[in-house]
């Protein structure tokens, strides 16, 4: 399976968790030790097991991530 | 390496004013991603509404206009029938179009405005702070329904693509969710379709979303679209009501 990786812009993330709950490999979690300038938990890449699927980004309500395939 | 998700450049960058996890900024990215995908960014004018959504044209990377509470089906009207090249939409939720706007919606639909209104249902009034909309499910708890709504006081919960679709007029009507990244992907195939009629001066399209409001459902963001699937869409059935282009193939 294709592997991916995805870039999250912190700045913007409002920590709501629908890329967390849809994503079908578990490789985002909301941050446990990071905050952004508006008082949220950024969502954020917790294994190396993405297959680029974009399901997460597709749920982003604010164009938060980006996704890239690797080859 | 290569990118297989970017934000689309018919949005600016302005930072969306929602509450986390509100599905408006799923369905403004559909509509731009569509405009982007059909290259009409340029040609584009989204008349958006009253409610969560009324700053809309900080977010479009088109022109926009701000139209008075429900009456964006007739200011699209004007707008079209002068600038018929133009891809004119209309962006409502459901107080602003079921509400104070059914009139000028259920006009614009039976004449047959060669427009396309998106239609964002989440059964509540966002912006004003939780009251009931026509949309509000039986049950479902307002500012202003405090037990829940009772149909035998409040009425019935109005469907409106299901009550445009008994009207001529209307060339496209589909009803989708947002609440997982199929139906996001079934939203988007439905907006453009619309889109794509307009283009073809076919008649007045419609895509209603069955969307949410977290903060005034009074849950999580992700627990709100379980609600649209477990609550809403019972209700809300999805699919095509009316598609004029499939009825010429039959
Ligand atoms: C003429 C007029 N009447 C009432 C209001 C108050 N008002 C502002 S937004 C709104 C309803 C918003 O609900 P909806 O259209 O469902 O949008 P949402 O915020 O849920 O996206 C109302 C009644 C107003 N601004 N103008
Ligand atoms: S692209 Fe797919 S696999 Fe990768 S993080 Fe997003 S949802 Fe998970
Ligand atoms: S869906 Fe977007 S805004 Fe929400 S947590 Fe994920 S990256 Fe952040
Ligand atoms: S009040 Fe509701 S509809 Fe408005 S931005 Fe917040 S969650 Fe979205
Ligand atoms: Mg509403």
């Amino acid at each position: 399976m294709a592997k991916g990786k995805v870039t999250i812009n912190e700045v913007i993330c409002k920590g709501c968790g629908l890329c967390v709950s849809v994503c079908p490999k578990k490789v985002l979690d909301l941050s446990t030790t990071k905050i952004n300038a508006a008082g949220y938990n950024p969502a954020e890449m917790v294994s190396d097991d993405c297959i680029a699927c974009t399901s997460c980004a597709k749920m982003c309500p604010d164009c938060a991530i980006t996704v890239e395939k690797l080859d | 390496m290569a990118v297989v998700f970017e934000k689309t450049k018919a949005l600016t960058d302005v930072k969306l004013h929602y509450c986390p996890g509100c599905a408006h900024g799923i369905v403004h990215r559909l509509v731009a991603e569509c405009l982007e995908e059909m290259d009409e960014v340029k040609n584009a004018i989204a008349c958006v509404p009253v409610g969560c959504a009324v700053f809309a044209n900080n977010y479009f990377n088109f022109d926009a206009i701000q139209c008075a509470h429900g009456r964006a089906p007739a200011t699209a009207t004007g707008i079209k029938r002068v600038h018929p090249d133009k891809m004119v939409l209309t962006y409502q939720g459901d107080g602003d179009l079921a509400s104070i706007g059914t009139c000028e919606i259920v006009h614009a639909a039976a004449r047959g405005e060669k427009v396309t209104t998106i239609f964002i249902n989440n059964g509540i009034y966002g912006m004003t702070g939780g009251q009931m909309a026509p949309t509000t499910l039986p049950g479902m708890k307002a500012t202003t329904a405090k037990a829940g709504r009772d149909p035998k006081i409040n009425g019935n919960p109005l469907r409106v693509s299901e009550m445009l679709a008994t009207l001529t007029g209307p060339a496209y009507i589909e009803r989708v969710s947002v609440s997982t990244p199929a139906q996001v992907t079934q939203a988007k195939k439905a907006i453009k379709k619309a889109l794509e009629i307009q283009k073809q001066g076919l008649g007045f399209t419609f895509v209603e979303v069955v969307s949410t409001c977290p903060t005034n459902w009074g849950l999580t963001p992700v627990k709100a679209m379980e609600f649209v699937r477990d609550k809403m869409i019972p209700y809300y059935p999805l699919g095509v009501f009316k598609d004029i282009t499939a009825e010429e193939g039959k």
